[in-house]
């Protein structure tokens, strides 16, 4: 669509820019606020400049967290993708079974966050868990409460069964909208099922891709409540990520300034990788365009 | 009256539509012809006020409404997409713009039933739009535009997607159609023959440019430049190096006495000419011969298209009877000199056909 | 390359087909050449698509055999029959080159580099995309997106058939010239069996050798664009090919070579004709139709459109609708009546066409 140019149309924005500023500048500044004052309450601040930044950047608890932190992401984004795109494509593309699969992929999206991880907290647990006796009976030692590699594989198998259904549902819609008649011209050309895959399917799903890589990304990083319910971020420190160390810091132990500035870095580092994300994965297309072809 | 003052239109740097102005009559049907991307569809739109011009003004019976929402303009529109509600029934489709406006209900059912009519669409009104066939979900849309009356009517390639036999009794229909509701017609199109069979008035655009602008048969007959003949002409105009030296006009291989052209200054000209004037036989006292290479001919039922290359030039003649060849053999082609238009090295048309200036 | 034969071919889309109705093809016995240029027009919902898809292997017919050469096909897959397709829209491999696209069906049926490269290297040179060799196919105008669609479909030197799917409808009229007349070249140089699916008259009759029209389901006539124009079989070819289509009028009876109209007004045919039962009409092509001052039937003229090279007029003859088409520079001011050319009237009955008898015809 072409786009009017009219310098009005600034003024239509004012009401979205008031209701920004309240609902996220405000409170934002409050915790910029907080990551630069120490305080003892009855709002008294003391001004502390980058302290508690400079605190937190050399903390070990918090490189421990952002550690485990990256991996989840690593892991789940690993498993979640490929399983996405392949449970995508062997979906039903029309008729009774397509609509029956499509309501059936989106169950897990509707549950509620904290009753997924009380689902999976119960489904574990090894005496009265389905899994978890089950696991028991075949003789395998699996106890999420005190293995910390059974906690991982337990909260990693939670994340894929919640969202593999997001990313599938995405690639499904690319999918559907490619005619028939790129599947007959390849069939016509002898392509391979690779070949369909690479050169029809994966580029009609970029940009779904794209949009599920993003959300399954800032998801993952920013998780809280379902390892929270399942495991609380043990056994030790084992699955405490990363917002679960800041509610630990903010609520528990109530330093606001140190969880302030770790929030604000936390806050940056999403944005960040997001950014690069976004970046390399709109490029890798316009660089490929570019690269004399070598034959 | 709808006035263009030298409307334009750019886009982040980039020109749309070049300075335009254009005086469409009440009551006039003004065909837009030109190729994808000449700017038809930018032309339009900036008419319906869906665009604002970057600059000049539009003026609808001499008030200014360059500002003005496409709302309150009176503006009817017909896409090449067959665009209906889907969930509503003919005649609601049909009467959805007058439900807008809150007209009465007894004028609204009058109003439906005499446009159903005039399209044909009588037996369908309880019908939904998909339970029809592609030509009558384009009357339905068209029924729609017309409906209420508006006196700016805008039809972006109405045909494009309908079958040849239905868009041949879309084109009858449509200057049928057009007489009876006293609108300005706004019509456009990539093809020649659509233009001629609508008749009225013709713009030709050419990226982005209005080349002329006029009855449809003059500027078909008495193109301004050589991009005005170019669009106008399906299959393409063909084009070959002309010199004028004298009392003499050299094409190719051919020599012949100015005669009509004998005015010129000498000098270099592009000689233009459509493909029904070339013949196979000397057709004619005056008629020059060309020596061609035959390409190819197509068939169509009662003519042929031959396709020669004559020299680097590349022509195509359309000539009576079915006539097989066989490609690549010697050919002569003959021109009759009234035939040929001059155009100088800028383009412009430098002398028109003698045939032209009869018609 | 191979003959395809269509033997006792008919489909329906229903389990199980009662009537003739229930048909989307009706029953039909053609072989078409080896190396023959043919097209299959018709209307939209004619069966031509569903043809088509049969030959392509897309569909199963219910009933009856494909042969390419004398190997039956009817329940080979796509893959098997080595064929080629081009469709209505342009499919290209976006992420891939000009190149690689051309070179696609070939690399995937295993052919060496050097074979490649040669070939790509002539079909590019012969669509005219050698300087876009390189260039990734995304972003190209869809001109030239389909002129790779046709490239891809000419690489193969062994392929059976090409079947063109209403391949120029995304393409600009200027560009369709070009383009068609690529494709005449293509075929004369390399003699493959192609099938071209349109619903317009111009593309199939410039385009092919042989035209098959369909109409509701059945193959109407196949013929030359010679014989479609000036003998058609049926009524329906006189009204689809042809713009406009051919006149018709209702005929009260036949007098050997006069026909007698309702209006008692009498028409000579130039031929002589048996007795016909049914509803009897002579057809007349507006292109053997003269405006005339006398000797003619009354014309109400209606309508006079000026298309350039020629004049339509549209009027009526006895209530009935009629077109004359005139040449460019010839009168049609008084001149109140509309005369035939004898020996270029036909016959039908319930729109069937009635040939004359062989004595004394002319």
């Amino acid at each position: 669509m072409e786009k009017t140019q009219n310098n009005k149309a600034w003024f239509l924005v004012l009401p979205v820019l008031v209701v920004v500023a309240f609902s996220a500048v405000i409170p934002l500044m409050t915790v910029v606020n907080y990551s630069v004052n120490d305080t003892f309450g009855n709002n008294a601040f003391f001004w502390a400049g980058l302290e508690w930044f400079d605190e937190m950047v050399h903390s070990r608890r918090l490189h421990g967290a952002l550690g485990r932190q990256a991996l989840f992401s690593a892991i789940i984004l690993a498993i979640e993708v490929p399983l996405g795109i392949f449970v995508a494509l062997n979906m039903p593309k029309k008729g009774f079974w397509s609509s029956l699969v499509l309501v059936l992929m989106a169950l897990p999206l509707l549950i509620p966050f904290n009753v997924v991880g009380t689902i999976w907290q119960i489904f574990g647990r090894t005496d009265i868990g389905l899994l978890g006796r089950g696991l028991k009976a075949l003789g395998l030692d699996y106890n999420y409460t005190n293995d910390p590699l059974d906690a991982w594989i337990t909260v990693i198998v939670m994340d894929v069964w919640h969202w593999t259904s997001l990313v599938a549902l995405l690639c499904y819609a690319g999918l559907q909208s490619i005619p028939q008649a790129y599947y007959q011209a390849a069939k016509i050309d002898q392509a391979s099922r690779w070949a369909v895959f690479r050169h029809i399917e994966l580029p009609k799903m970029k940009g779904v891709l794209l949009i599920a890589v993003l959300l399954r990304f800032m998801d993952s990083f920013m998780i809280y409540t379902e390892p929270f319910v399942v495991t609380g971020g043990g056994p030790g420190n084992s699955t405490t990520f990363l917002s679960i160390d800041l509610v630990k810091m903010a609520v528990g132990q109530f330093d606001l300034g140190p969880a302030a500035a770790f929030s604000i870095m936390y806050f940056l580092v999403i944005l960040l990788v997001s950014w690069v994300f976004y970046t390399v994965m709109t490029n890798i297309d316009r660089s490929q365009a570019d690269i004399p072809e070598g034959m | 009256m709808l006035e263009l003052q030298g409307v334009s239109r750019s886009v982040g740097g980039r020109v749309h539509v070049h300075p335009t102005s254009l005086t469409l009559q009440r009551g006039s049907m003004n065909v837009l012809l030109g190729p994808t991307l000449s700017g038809k569809t930018s032309l339009m739109r900036l008419m319906a006020g869906l665009d604002q011009p970057t600059t000049g003004r539009i003026l609808w019976d001499g008030r200014d409404v360059t500002g003005q929402r496409v709302q309150d303009r009176g503006i009817a529109m017909v896409y090449q997409q067959f665009i209906n509600y889907p969930g509503l029934s003919v005649y609601e489709n049909i009467a959805s713009p007058l439900r807008i406006l809150r007209r009465p209900r007894d004028e609204i059912d009058r109003k439906v039933r005499e446009t159903a009519e005039m399209l044909h669409l009588t037996p369908m009104l309880a019908r939904k739009p998909l339970e029809l066939s592609g030509g009558q979900q384009q009357r339905c849309a068209l029924a729609r535009a017309l409906v209420k009356g508006a006196g700016l009517v805008l039809l972006d390639e109405p045909l494009a997607n309908l079958d040849y036999k239905l868009r041949e009794e879309l084109r009858v229909e449509i200057p049928r159609i057009f007489e009876a509701s006293g609108a300005i017609f706004v019509y456009a199109t990539t093809e020649p023959e659509e233009a001629l069979l609508l008749g009225g008035h013709t713009a030709t655009l050419w990226q982005g440019r209005m080349t002329q602008f006029g009855p449809t048969p003059q500027v078909y007959r008495q193109p301004v430049d050589a991009t005005t003949a170019r669009v106008f002409s399906d299959p393409p105009m063909n084009f070959v190096a002309a010199r004028k030296q004298g009392d003499a006009v050299t094409f190719g291989d051919s020599v012949l006495a100015a005669g009509s052209f004998a005015d010129l200054p000498d000098g270099a000209y592009l000689a233009g000419f459509r493909a029904n004037h070339l013949s196979l036989a000397r057709h004619g006292p005056a008629a020059v011969a060309f020596a061609c290479t035959l390409v190819g001919t197509e068939i169509t039922g009662s003519e042929t298209f031959v396709h020669v290359e004559h020299g680097a030039d590349r022509w195509v003649g359309l000539v009576e009877g079915v006539h097989l060849l066989t490609p690549g053999q010697p050919l002569s082609v003959w021109l009759d000199p009234a035939h040929v238009y001059l155009f100088d090295a800028s383009g412009r048309l430098a002398a028109p056909a003698a045939y032209a200036k009869a018609a | 390359m191979a003959r395809i034969t269509l033997q006792n071919l008919a489909h329906s889309y229903l389990p199980h087909p009662r009537s003739d109705a229930d048909f989307a093809l009706k029953r039909m016995d053609h072989v078409w050449q080896d190396g023959g240029a043919y097209a299959l027009l018709g209307a939209s919902g004619c069966g031509k698509t569903t043809l088509l898809n049969i030959i392509s292997g897309l569909l199963t017919p219910s009933q009856g055999r494909v042969l390419f050469g004398d190997r039956d096909v009817t329940a080979a897959p796509t893959a098997e029959r080595n064929i080629a397709q081009v469709f209505q829209f342009p499919v290209v491999y976006d992420t891939m080159t000009v190149r690689d696209n051309l070179a696609f069906p070939l690399r995937n049926r295993g052919k060496d580099a050097a074979y490649v490269k040669a070939r790509v290297d002539r079909i590019a040179r012969m669509i005219g995309m050698e300087a876009w060799l390189n260039r990734k196919a995304q972003g190209l105008t869809a001109d030239a997106k389909q002129k790779i669609s046709l490239g891809r479909g000419m690489v193969r030197e062994d392929v059976n058939a090409i079947l063109f799917d209403e391949p120029l409808t995304v393409i600009d009229p200027q560009m369709k010239w070009e383009l068609r007349t690529q494709l005449k070249e293509l075929h004369r140089q390399f003699g493959h069996t192609m099938i071209y699916v349109t619903h317009d008259q111009t593309e199939a009759l410039t385009f092919a050798q042989q035209v098959v029209v369909m109409h509701e389901g059945r193959v109407v006539q196949m013929g030359t664009p010679e014989e479609l124009f000036e003998k058609p079989a049926h009524s329906f070819v006189g009204y689809f090919i042809g713009s406009p289509g051919m006149n018709f009028l209702d005929a009260e009876e036949l007098r050997g070579d006069q026909a007698l109209l309702p209006g008692g007004e009498v028409v000579a045919l130039g031929a002589h004709y048996p007795p016909v039962a049914g509803r009897v009409q002579i057809g007349i092509r507006p292109e053997h139709a003269r405006l005339v001052a006398s000797g003619g039937l009354p014309l109400t003229i209606r309508r006079i459109e000026d298309l350039g090279r020629h004049r339509l007029v549209r009027g009526e003859v006895a209530g009935r609708p009629l077109n004359v088409v005139m040449p460019e520079g010839m009168a049609v001011g008084g001149l109140p009546q509309v005369a035939f050319a004898p020996g270029k009237i036909n016959v039908y009955a319930d729109d069937w066409r009635v040939a004359p008898l062989e004595q004394g015809g002319g």
